[in-house]
């Protein structure tokens, strides 16, 4: 019996190292690779807020964006065509992890600067990690010259806004992204008007195809503006990636572009038809 | 009873010594070079899996696509995900023979390799022409050709057709060494 094991064991032993395939012995031979998930996001914005996606190590991003008037102002105002706000912005890669960028709205004549720092890398295979963390901070200030009787200084001039972006590539079409936020106002209209406001934002995009995806975000807040009749943002937009390139179109609540702005200010009924039609146009260079 | 396992003792030790006439590398290099009139494209891989069997001079190639490395990591991010698809197709490979290995000894020697290369899922039969040279503890492979995108269906989109060249010139360089289990 003892026998018989022993010859089965060799004859099987014998038989499996002279048979093994050349590519299997490099299969087995293949370390186990630590792979950082990327392309959670085409673009360093899901629609018109951040996404975790950072431009690299000196990359510098050339971003115009563009929201047209409320479509339902009608054929007179060509469906919202004839107002156009514009924000055009540079954004350059520090390092691999850090971007800045500074960019300048039309709406209220808006200076805003922000860093953005990627925390943690979604990872698979060695050390593997579920989701990625990026944090966001930026200053918004406000230049448009104030109405005789209500000047106001530099310092009551300013927003800042803060962001934890939390990102999930489920598959290669379709990430999902948690966004808590904070904006900070120092002067408000009216006394009713809160100085600090909590939002939660929620946003996705599913691939279409290799080059183009659907996008959507919501903003949900948790005390608003007073003297506005303030609404929750929600966008959709189509990403389409040509090289360099990435085109984004883009039909939005908010005429803002801006996390103080389009978060906290919006006042369009996206259901009711206060809907922007907008690009964001981006080369890297 | 005795003749079978000697018989059995000397097969065992035929496949044991099979498999130590075996050479691998763990960090060969591949790159490749695309020229256009727009821009030229260069990635680099270096830590390809390469193992030779120098009983048969049958070969076989395990390539990460991930681990290409580009000087843009746009370019990269683009390569992993609109064209070679790293997500569904991870690796390319090839299996294949060293045509005329006998004749391969401790100078450089003109060598032709046949087999199939698997790029994106899709399989093509391919003759290389590699730079040989054999000594008792190392395989020298080196050798340049070139990969046509569309075999592997790899589509370039109308809007950059002038910035990826159609044709990819592939260079290597393996340096195997003796393999132990």
């Amino acid at each position: 019996m003892k026998n018989r094991l022993l010859t089965t064991f060799i004859i099987f032993f014998s038989l499996q190292l002279s048979s093994q395939d050349l590519l299997d012995v490099l299969d087995a031979e293949t370390s186990e690779t630590e792979n950082v998930v990327t392309a959670t996001f085409k673009g360093t914005r899901i629609v018109n807020g951040h996404s975790i996606e950072n431009r690299k190590d000196k990359e510098l991003e050339f971003i115009i964006s563009h929201r047209f008037g409320r479509v339902n102002t009608g054929f007179e105002e060509l469906f919202g065509l004839d107002q156009s706000n514009i924000r055009f912005s540079f954004e350059y890669g520090l390092t691999d992890n850090l971007t800045a960028g500074l960019g300048r709205s039309s709406f209220e004549k808006t200076y805003d600067g922000f860093l953005k720092y990627s925390l943690l890398k979604q990872r698979t295979g060695a050390n593997s990690f579920p989701f990625a963390v990026s944090l966001f901070g930026s200053i918004a200030a406000k230049s448009q010259k104030a109405i005789a009787g209500n000047e106001r200084s530099f310092a009551e001039s300013l927003f800042y806004v803060g962001q934890v972006l939390v990102a999930k590539k489920l598959n290669s079409s379709v990430s999902i992204q948690l966004t808590p936020t904070y904006v900070h106002r120092n002067l408000t209209a009216i006394a009713a008007d809160p100085h600090d406001i909590f939002a939660l934002g929620f946003g996705t995009r599913v691939k279409l195809n290799k080059r183009v995806s659907l996008n959507a975000e919501y903003y949900q807040q948790f005390n608003k503006l007073e003297s506005i009749n303030a609404r929750n943002s929600l966008a959709f937009g189509v990403d389409i990636e040509t090289g360099g390139h990435v085109f984004q179109i883009i039909l939005s609540n908010a005429i803002t572009m801006i996390e103080k702005g389009f978060i906290t200010e919006t006042t369009g009924n996206f259901f009711g038809g206060d809907i922007h039609l907008g690009f964001n146009l981006s080369r890297t260079f | 009873m005795k003749i079978i396992y000697t018989v059995l003792a000397c097969l065992f030790f035929v496949a044991i010594s099979n498999s130590q006439e075996r050479f691998l590398t763990k960090n060969g290099t591949i790159s490749f070079f695309s020229t256009s009139p727009m821009e030229n494209i260069e990635a680099k891989n270096n830590q390809v899996l390469s193992i030779v069997d120098a009983a048969n001079g049958q070969m076989a190639i395990s390539i990460l696509m991930k681990s290409f490395m580009f000087e843009k990591a746009l370019m990269q991010e683009h390569f992993n995900e609109n064209y070679v698809e790293s997500d569904r197709y991870p690796k390319a490979t090839f299996k294949g023979d060293l045509l005329n290995f006998d004749a391969i000894g401790d100078s450089k020697t003109k060598t032709q390799v046949k087999g199939n290369l698997t790029i994106h899922g899709k399989t093509k039969e391919i003759t290389i022409e590699a730079t040989t040279l054999k000594t008792a503890d190392s395989i020298l492979m080196t050798g340049e050709f070139f990969v046509e995108l569309a075999d592997f269906g790899i589509e370039i989109p109308a809007v950059v057709k002038n910035n990826i060249a159609k044709k990819i010139k592939v260079n290597f360089n393996f340096n195997h060494k003796p393999y132990k289990k």
